[in-house]
């Protein structure tokens, strides 16, 4: 049984269809990368699985519960919550608090940790994704790819079934995105499950082990990593994989 | 400047800042704190779009920014007691003063709390917080930040509405200012007198706020 699944997941923003109805299952220790061009719903649909959006419809099946999207409780939205993590693409870490407090607060007040076990949790993750010098300075004092990683702590310390990642670098500077990608590698390594929203295909390619390709609201192919990047199925994928592999190309001559 | 003119100022500069200290500044103080809580309550209720509240709120703003301050103070103080409602004159201005200052000082914290970037709730509702707990852990501590420039250019200029207590009967500087010109026919020189005490002290509370700004900006981001 997959650890998670959504069924025809719909979401307009008014008149503007942005997702048709997107299946989707996740397999514990899954890393499932999406891919898709700008504009796709990609964004909408990852929040729609943690519910800062609201489907218009669908289904999710967590952990063999199963939740109507477009009227899950309260309650149980508080609950799923608790079972995941989000990293977002501006990070968005508490800026009022020290990278140590960021990863502290889920904690100590959304679980009622004693402090001190926080802490100890907060200081293992600030040291997996390398800022254990960084404990006390404040998001402002952080370059991006410091404080993507001490997001990802953030995630991480509360011991999720999974995390969402939505283009955990795409706001980063093209020299910072590899700290933050070594992190997520070594997250896979050890088993972590993840969703991610991506446009690095090194990732998709090397690391996850199943590809989702979204486009106008729609699933158009997924399949493993291997054979997705191999041998597409689909028309639509190869002329994305082309476009992309052409992106690739000019990057690398701009920079000779 | 003649003698007696001199020893008069020297005199009543003690008599006149004794209830500065006195009388403005706690009156000041206690309405400001009073005006804060009902500042933040008001503020919340319109960010978190509560649906009977929000609508009391604006009301409660539209009246109390469309009528004059001194006009509230006579409601209260001379207005009420026709229908029963005694109260003496310092805890009548209390009340003025922090109803008052709570509208202005509530639509600086609701400006304060809308800049602050939705992310920053929607992180906190992902770590697992509840709304409350993310407003009361992260939004409003950020958005008091924004707001505190502005808050404390309001506190300045309290201190010097303070003195419109006077016409209710408060014995605070003002008052006290007028009763020094009533004997002494000196009115020229007292009231610039008075004027410089309130100087005096919205400049401490200038050199405070600078001192607040720095300290705020000290560890971290720029408000905003
Ligand atoms: N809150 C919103 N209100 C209106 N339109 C939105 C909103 N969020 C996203 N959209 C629109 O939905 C479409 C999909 O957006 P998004 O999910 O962010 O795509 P992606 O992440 O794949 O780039 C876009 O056309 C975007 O403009
Ligand atoms: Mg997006």
């Amino acid at each position: 049984m997959a650890m998670l699944e959504v069924h025809s997941v719909k979401k307009s923003f008014g008149a503007l269809e942005v997702l048709k109805g997107v299946d989707l299952r996740v397999e514990q220790g899954d890393v499932v990368a999406i891919l898709g061009p700008s504009g796709s719903g990609k964004t909408t649909l990852l929040r729609c699985m943690n519910f800062l959006e609201r489907a218009d419809g669908g289904e999710m099946v967590f952990d063999g519960e199963r939740f109507p999207l477009e009227r899950i409780s309260k309650k149980d939205v508080a609950r799923l919550r608790r079972k995941t993590a989000f990293v977002f693409q501006n990070y968005n870490l508490f800026r009022n608090k020290t990278a140590l407090q960021n990863v502290t607060e889920g904690l100590i007040v959304a679980r009622k940790m004693p402090k001190g076990q926080a802490l100890d949790i907060a200081r293992r993750a600030l040291a997996k994704v390398g800022l254990s010098d960084r404990e006390d300075h404040y998001p402002s004092q952080l370059s991006g790819g410091q404080q993507q990683r001490v997001a990802i702590a953030r995630a991480i310390a509360t011991d999720p079934e999974i995390i969402y990642f939505d283009e955990p670098t795409s706001a980063l500077d093209p020299e910072l995105t590899g700290e933050v990608l070594a992190v997520m590698r070594e997250l896979a390594r050890e088993g972590m499950t993840m969703l991610v929203v991506t446009h690095e295909m090194s990732f998709a390619r090397n690391v996850s082990n199943r590809v989702i390709f979204l486009e106008r609201g729609a699933v158009v192919e997924e399949g493993d990593a291997k054979s997705f990047f191999q041998s597409p199925r689909e028309e639509r994928t190869r002329a994305f994989l082309r476009t992309l592999s052409g992106e690739e190309h000019t990057e690398k001559e701009s920079e000779t | 400047m003649t003698e007696g003119l001199w020893s008069l100022l020297v005199d009543s500069f003690w008599q006149i800042l004794l209830p500065g200290l006195t009388m403005t500044l706690p009156l000041t103080a206690v309405s400001f704190t009073f005006a804060l809580i009902i500042a933040i309550a008001v503020a919340l209720v319109q960010f978190a779009r509560l649906p009977v509240l929000r609508h009391l709120a604006r009301f409660y703003i539209w009246v109390i920014r469309g009528t004059p301050l001194l006009v509230q103070l006579f409601v209260v103080f001379y207005g009420l007691p026709h229908v029963g409602v005694l109260i003496d004159a310092v805890p009548a201005a209390i009340l003025v003063f922090s109803i008052n200052e709570g509208a202005y000082c509530a639509e600086t914290i609701r400006a304060a709390l809308e800049s602050v970037p939705p992310g920053q709730m929607e992180a906190g509702q992902c770590v697992g917080m509840s709304y409350l707990q993310v407003i009361r852990r992260i939004v409003l501590p950020q958005a008091m930040r924004t707001a505190f420039p502005t808050l404390a250019n309001s506190l300045i200029a309290m201190v010097k509405d303070t003195s419109l207590a006077a016409n209710i009967t408060v014995t605070e500087m003002f008052m006290v200012t007028q009763r020094i010109v009533a004997w002494s026919y000196e009115p020229l020189a007292l009231y610039i007198e008075v004027g410089l005490i309130y100087l005096l002290f919205c400049t401490v509370l200038t050199k405070v706020q600078h001192f607040g700004e720095k300290k705020l900006q000290t560890y971290g981001y720029q408000g905003g």
